[in-house]
C-alpha cells in the first residue's frame, strides 16, 4: 500500500517536471538566467546606462531598451533584439554598469546577446559588414599567429568587408614613423592556441 | 640594487603603440628597474574574443598569465589598458569560480595556481617611480595638460578596484608631480570609441571629436593617456576627426610615461615623442583654438 502510494508521488513528481520542462517559455530572461545568471528583474528602468551610453544615440535598442526586452520574455521581440545592429554597436565601454544603481552587468549581458545572435545566426547585415568582419579578422590573426598584427588584421578586414581604400591615406604617414611592423612568423606556442580555439570555438 | 618586475607588451605596443614601449622601457630604464618580458606570450583577445566567445576570452589572458607564473613572476606591469583589463577580469573570473576555472585549464592544457599582481601603468608609476621621482626631475612639464583615463583602466570598478569610476585622480596627481597643470574636465571617462577605429571609422570620429573638442575648448595643451587605443583614436584619426569639426586641430597626445620621460630628461628619441602622427610642437600650441574662435575673439576685442 505504502508502496504504491511512494510510486505515484515519485511518478507525479516526474511528470510535473517533465511538464515544466515542455511548458517553460524558451525566452531570452530564462536563457540569461540559467547560463549566466542575471535576473533582469533586478532592472527598475531608471535609465542611467542609456544616458552615460557613448552609443546610445546611434542604437534602436539604447541599454535600457535592451533590458525591457528582456523583461517582457516575448519571442518575436527576442529575436527582433538579437537580430538588431545595436548590440554591435556597444563597444564594452563599461559605463552602464558602473552607473547602474542595480550593478546589474549590462555589458556581460550585450557579450552574451552577441554570442548567441552569432549561434543563431542572426546577425544585423550591416554590423555583418563591418564590425563582425573585423572581430573575425582579428581573432584569425590570433588563431594562426598568437599575436595581432595590426597590417595582416587590416589587409584580412579589407578582403572580409571588400572596403579596400579604407585609410590608404594613412599608410604613407605609419610608414615613416615605424608603426607599421612586416608579418612575423608567430609565437613558439602556436599550437597551444590552436588547440584553445578548436576547443573554444566551432568551425562554421 | 636594480629591481625586476614581469612585463606583457601586448600586441599593440610592439606596432602602432611602438613610442609607448619606448618611453616605459627608457622610463624603467632611468629608474634601474628591468622589464622582464612574459615568454612566449600572446594576445589577450581583445574586444574581438568576449564578443565572440566567453571561453576563448577566458583561456587566451590564462595562457599569459600561465606564462607569467611558470616564470616565477610575482608582479606583472601591463601599460595597455585594454590587456590590462582582460588580464585582470580573467583573473578575477577564474578565481572566483573554481569550475571555470579547471574548465578553462583543461582548455588550454596548462595550470594556473595562485593569482598574480597585474599592475597597470599609473599603479607601476606610483610604485616604482614616485620614490626617486623628484631627485631625477631635471626639466618641469610646465603645459596645462588634459588627463584623459578613457574606460578600460578604471572600470569595471569591482574587478580593477582601482581609482574614481567617475572622476580619477591618479593620472592627475602624476602630472602635478611633474609640474604640470592639469584641468578639470568632463570627458576624462568618456569613451574614445575603442575597439571601432577601423570597423566604423565613422563613430570613433565622432566620440573622439567630442574628447578633442573639449580639451582645445579648456585651453589643454596635451592630453595625456595611458591607453594604446585611446591614442590611436585621439592621434592617428586626427584628420578625420579635424573633417568632422570643420577645423584643425592641434593639440598633441602625448603617454604618460612620455611626459614623465621628459620632465625626467628624457631626449625626444628615448621617448618616442617624433613617432606621433600629430606633431609635438610646444609653440604651434597657441593655435589650438578653433580658427573660427580666434577670429571671433579677434572681433570682440577689436
Amino acid at each position: 500500500m505504502y508502496y504504491a502510494l511512494y510510486l505515484i508521488t515519485l511518478l507525479s513528481k516526474y511528470m510535473a517536471k517533465e511538464i515544466y520542462q515542455n511548458n517553460a517559455p524558451h525566452t531570452l530572461n530564462n536563457d540569461l538566467f540559467h547560463e549566466i545568471g542575471i535576473s533582469s528583474a533586478r532592472c527598475y528602468q531608471c535609465g542611467k546606462c542609456s544616458a552615460g551610453c557613448p552609443m546610445a544615440e546611434d542604437m534602436n535598442y539604447t541599454p535600457n531598451t535592451v533590458m525591457r526586452i528582456i523583461q517582457a520574455e516575448d519571442r518575436q521581440m527576442d529575436l527582433e533584439l538579437l537580430s538588431s545592429e545595436s548590440i554591435w554597436l556597444c563597444a564594452s565601454c563599461e559605463m552602464c554598469i558602473s552607473r547602474c544603481p542595480m550593478q546589474i552587468d549590462i555589458p556581460k549581458i550585450m557579450d552574451y546577446l552577441r554570442q548567441k545572435s552569432l549561434q543563431e545566426r542572426l546577425q544585423d547585415k550591416a554590423a555583418n559588414k563591418s564590425i563582425i568582419p573585423f572581430h573575425q579578422s582579428f581573432l584569425d590573426m590570433i588563431r594562426y599567429t598568437g599575436r595581432s598584427y595590426e597590417v595582416g588584421l587590416v589587409l584580412d578586414f579589407k578582403l572580409r568587408s571588400k572596403k579596400i581604400m579604407q585609410d590608404v591615406d594613412l599608410v604613407p604617414k605609419m610608414l615613416s614613423h615605424g608603426k607599421l611592423p612586416f608579418l612575423p612568423d608567430g609565437i613558439k606556442g602556436k599550437k597551444n592556441i590552436q588547440a584553445i580555439f578548436k576547443r573554444t570555438l566551432r568551425k562554421k | 640594487m636594480e629591481k625586476i618586475i614581469g612585463f606583457y607588451p601586448g600586441c599593440s605596443l610592439e606596432g602602432t603603440a611602438r613610442e609607448y614601449n619606448e618611453s616605459v622601457f627608457s622610463l624603467a630604464k632611468l629608474f634601474n628597474i628591468k622589464l622582464e618580458p612574459v615568454p612566449d606570450w600572446n594576445c589577450c583577445g581583445a574586444t574581438a574574443a568576449h564578443n565572440i566567445s566567453k571561453k576563448l576570452s577566458l583561456s587566451l589572458p590564462a595562457r599569459i598569465l600561465s606564462q607569467a607564473e611558470t616564470a616565477g613572476m610575482k608582479s606583472l606591469l601591463v601599460p595597455c589598458a585594454a590587456c590590462y583589463n582582460r588580464l585582470m577580469v580573467t583573473q578575477h573570473e577564474l578565481f572566483e569560480n573554481e569550475e571555470l576555472k579547471s574548465e578553462v585549464e583543461e582548455i588550454m592544457g596548462m595550470g594556473l595556481n595562485s593569482p598574480i599582481r597585474v599592475l597597470n601603468v599609473i599603479q607601476f608609476i606610483q610604485e616604482y617611480i614616485y620614490p626617486g621621482l623628484q631627485e631625477k626631475l631635471s626639466s618641469p612639464f610646465g603645459k596645462k595638460v588634459a588627463c584623459y583615463y578613457g574606460c578600460l583602466l578604471i572600470r569595471p570598478h569591482d574587478v580593477l578596484n582601482f581609482d574614481r569610476t567617475e572622476d580619477p585622480q591618479t593620472m592627475d596627481e602624476a602630472m602635478k608631480m611633474i609640474g604640470a597643470e592639469s584641468i578639470d574636465w568632463p570627458f576624462k571617462t568618456e569613451c574614445c570609441g575603442a575597439g571601432f577605429s577601423v570597423s566604423r571609422t565613422d563613430l570613433v570620429a565622432k566620440l573622439s571629436g567630442k574628447i578633442i573638442k573639449d580639451a582645445c575648448d579648456r585651453g589643454a595643451e596635451a592630453i595625456i593617456v595611458a591607453c594604446p587605443m585611446c591614442h590611436s583614436n585621439l592621434d592617428m584619426r586626427r584628420n578625420t576627426i579635424d573633417r568632422l569639426l570643420g577645423y584643425k586641430t592641434e593639440i598633441p597626445v602625448l603617454y604618460i610615461t612620455q611626459a614623465i620621460g621628459l620632465a625626467c630628461g628624457l631626449s625626444v628619441k628615448q621617448t618616442g615623442i617624433q613617432r606621433h602622427i600629430v606633431r609635438v610642437d610646444w609653440q604651434r600650441l597657441n593655435s589650438c583654438l578653433p580658427e573660427k574662435m580666434i577670429k571671433e575673439e579677434e572681433d570682440i576685442h577689436g
